[in-house]
Formats: C-alpha cells, structure tokens, sequence
C-alpha cells in the first residue's frame, strides 16, 4: 500500500473547480515535485492532503500507517502576522507539539532536536532572536526547522526558496537530499524547476485541464515545451 | 502621605472593598491570559461582542423571570463558539458578525427590559458594572472560575501558543485545533458572563485587551507577554480600586484609565527599547 493515495481527486474553490479527476500515489521515499503555472492547483492540492482543503469529490487515503503526527509542513506564508511576539526558539520547538497528548510537556529529546535541527540549517545563533523582525530568508529557514521537528515520514513544502538567495537555495537543496536518503517522503510545490529536479524522484505535472506524472528526465525533456506553455500528452 | 495610608488601611478594612479586590484581581487575570490569544488572533472584540450577548440575554432572563446565570452562560458559550469557529470559514468576516451580532444582542436586551420592568438598577449595574455591591456568592465564583482557567491555561500553554501563532500548521500536522479552540470560546464565555457583573457590559473588552495589548508593547517572546500579561492586570485593578476609592469615580472606569496609562508608559518604553 502508498503512503499516500488520491484517487479521482477533484478540488474547487466557491463552485470553481482547480483540480479535476486527479489519481496519483506518492510511495514510501518517493520525492515528488509538483509544478505547473499560477491557478493550477498546487498550493490547493497541497492543502487537501494536509487535510485542511475537502475534495469536492474522490479521496485522499494515507496509508502504511501514516498519520497526520507524522507529517511536517513548510507553508507559503504562515497564518501568524507580522507584529506576533515569538522567539525563534518557541516557533521553531512548537513543531514537536504534535507528538504529545493533552496533558504533557516538551521533553529534553524535544528541546534537543530543535536545537539539532537550529544548528542543522544553521540558524542556531538566531535562537533568542524575535522571529518577526527576521529577514524573510531567516524566518523560512525558521518554518523549515520547525517542519522538521515535526516530520518523521512525510515532509510538504510549499514553494520552501522563494525568498531565498542562490546560496541558501544551494544549501536548502542539500539539506533536503540529505533528508531523502534518510527515508523522508518529501513533497513538493515549486517554481524553481530545474534546481529542484535534481532532488525529485518524480514529477507531477499539472496543468489547467490536464495532468501528467513524468520521471524527471522526461519533464526535462518537456521543460522548453513547458515554458512555452505547450501540452505533453 | 499618612492620610492617604491611613485611608488605604481605612479601604482594605471593608469587607466589600476586600470582596471587590479578590474578584476583580481573579477575573482581570483570567481575562488578560484567555485576551492574548484573542488579541493575536485577531479576536479582540469578540470580548466586547460576547458581553453585548451576555447584557441580552441576562435582560431576556430577568424579563421573563428565570435566573440570570444559569440562562446567560450557555447563551454567551454558544456565541462565543460561533464567533471563534465559524467566522474562520464563513462567508461574513469575523469583524462584521461581531458587529452584528453585538449590536442585536443589545437591541433585543433593551427591547426586553422596556418591555417588562423599565430600565431597573441591576441592568443599569450590568452595563456600567457593579464591583463594590459583590455578594459573597459572587466572590466564590470568580475563585471557581480563576481556579477552572489559570491551570487550563497553564496545562495547554504550549498547545495554546501552538494554535495561536500557526493554526493551519498545527491542524496539518495532527493537533487537535478544533478542541482547544473550544475550550478556549468555553472559557472566554465564562470570564465574559462573569467579569461583566463587576466591570460592566461597555468595560469588558478592556479587560481581555488592554493587557496582551501592553505587554506586546515591550516583549518580543510568547512567553514574555504571557507573563507580563498576568502580572499587568493585577497592578491596574489594584491601583484603579484606590484611585477610584480616594477620588469618588466608578471602579471600573478607573481600573480601564490605569490600563490606559500603563499602555501609554509602555509604549513609550518599548520605543526607547526597540529602536
């Protein structure tokens, strides 16, 4: 069985379908890069599998046991405004909060892996700082630390560099290879094709009435077609 | 000097002063804690929308002659829950529904009160607050509900910061959002049906907001502003009840100035800190 399972996937917004008739499964170590154009979907489809979007119709199913505690997520823009008053330190250990019940507490395992995971993408000395009054590159790292506190098989990330310089996107893309030889199901939205096709294991294409599910070779073979707005099928 | 520690011994030596003390130090503290996360959730006049709720429904209750209580409580959780929940996913934005449904409540409980008795003191004590007339009865609920959202809030600080700053991630990644979320409407209610007995109906609000509000104002960390959240509240019920037992004016409208001037000299602090 797949990790995850969509099968006859349809997403709208206020009666507007984005998503029509959509069937992939994401297997146990898969890397799936999910690209295509504004107002295709992607951030939609994102949504639905973290349970926070209903499928007007079809299914999404997790399966081998995967539940929602297991599940990181790096969010396009987090929900928090711009004058919240939280400590880099607080965001980032507030991933681990999934892995406890009503009645307990952050353990020491807790601290210490929010503190590996500071070190990990190299913000450790921001530890103490506020997160709001960080750079927009700083607080994604911030979000990305925190969704690896919380991600022990699966890891969403929306657009996860925009924002970020050519270096810490480098860096960013090694951090997440890193991950995927670890055993870490990782999904992601981008716009940045190329640098992350290095990283994917397959790629789902979606366009506005169609979709495609290509390895990365062929989608680079459809990468000048893409651009020029064409179809592959 | 000494007359005025000789009137403050003259104050704390009577028993409603001392009742008024207990009630109000219990209930500003549960509302400043329960108002950081309105506040940052952008909910802060939810306070001032549930006390209309409140204000109704205790006019319809005395109206047609049922116990206010036991009437207004489930009236005002069940606004409160509508309020928190539903405004997230509605079509009406939560400011416009608490606007609405503010300014019904309050036409329908003037509407009651004309209708029956006139407007008699005890409504007049809801909208305007009625601190130094506590029963011993009243004393013991602002103990029971001190005693019912202090350690919830203490036991879910973590959970509560978790939902506060990132709802969507926290519900992603499989925290019960929805539970805490009513706990927290639950407990906002409560403090609301209760704190407007003493503050009244038009000085609830800043009871839930002027603290978060302060505290923001110089602390950078969740933590920071919780605590300073909780110790804020305690200095201005305190100083607005001397204030307004040297000077003659209504408590509540005292301890609202005293938030007031607390807020301004931490704005001020916070631009000397923060530049």
């Amino acid at each position: 069985m797949s990790q995850i399972l969509c099968d006859n996937l349809t997403l709208s917004y206020d009666n507007r379908t984005v998503l029509h008739g959509l069937s992939f499964t994401v297997e146990k170590g898969d890397c799936l890069c999910i690209a295509g154009e504004n107002g295709t979907g992607k951030s939609t489809l994102m949504r639905a599998l973290l349970g926070l979007k209903a499928p007007t119709e079809g299914t999404i199913t997790y399966g081998e046991g995967l539940t929602a505690k297991q599940i990181g997520y790096l969010p396009q823009k987090t929900d928090a405004q711009k004058d919240f008053p939280a400590s880099v330190w607080e965001v980032v250990l507030s991933g681990r909060m999934n892995r406890h019940g009503i009645f307990s507490f952050y353990s020491m395992n807790d601290r210490a892996v929010a503190e590996h995971q500071l070190l990990r993408l190299g913000i450790g000395h921001l530890k103490n700082r506020s997160f709001s009054e960080l750079s927009g590159g700083q607080q994604q790292r911030v979000l990305l630390a925190r969704a690896l506190c919380a991600a022990s098989e699966l890891l969403l990330l929306d657009e996860p560099v925009a924002g970020l310089d050519p270096v810490a996107t480098a860096e960013f893309y090694a951090i997440l290879e890193g991950l995927h030889r670890e055993g870490m199901t990782i999904l992601m939205v981008s716009h940045d094709l190329l640098s992350s096709l290095g990283t994917a294991t397959r790629v789902l294409w979606l366009r506005h009435d169609s979709y495609a599910l290509l390895s990365p070779e062929e989608f680079s073979a459809q990468i000048p077609t893409a651009l020029r707005g064409g179809g592959v099928r | 000097m000494t007359s005025f520690f000789s009137a403050l011994g003259e104050m704390f030596s009577l028993t409603f002063m001392v009742y008024a003390l207990i009630a109000g130090v219990l209930v500003s503290l549960c509302a400043s804690l329960l108002g950081v996360t309105l506040v940052l959730k952008r909910y802060s006049m939810i306070g001032d929308g549930l006390s209309h709720v409140a204000f109704g429904s205790l006019a319809v209750a005395t109206a047609c002659g049922f116990a206010p209580l036991p009437v207004s409580i489930p009236i005002v959780i069940v606004s409160a829950f509508l309020l928190l929940r539903l405004s997230e996913k509605g079509k009406l934005k939560g400011d416009a529904l608490t606007a609405m449904i503010s300014t019904g409540a309050l036409a329908i409980g003037v509407m009651a009160v004309s209708l029956s008795t006139g407007m008699n003191i005890d409504i007049y004590n809801y909208m305007f607050g009625s601190i130094l007339t506590l029963s011993k009865t009243d004393v013991l609920l602002s103990v029971g509900l001190a005693v019912l959202v202090i350690p919830t809030y203490v036991v879910l600080y973590h959970r509560i910061f978790a939902i506060t700053f990132d709802g969507s991630f926290a519900r992603a990644t499989g925290i019960r959002t929805a539970l805490y979320d009513t706990v927290i409407a639950v407990l906002t209610a409560l403090t609301i049906v209760l704190g407007m007995r003493f503050m009244g109906t038009l000085l609830i609000s800043a009871l839930i907001v002027f603290p978060p509000l302060t505290a923001m104002r110089v602390m950078k960390s969740f933590k920071g502003v919780v605590i300073l959240s909780a110790i804020l509240p305690i200095v201005s019920f305190v100083l607005g009840l001397i204030l307004s037992y040297v000077i003659s004016t209504p408590p509540g409208a005292s301890v609202v100035c005293v938030s007031l001037v607390l807020f301004l000299i931490f704005s001020l602090i916070g631009r000397c800190l923060h530049r």
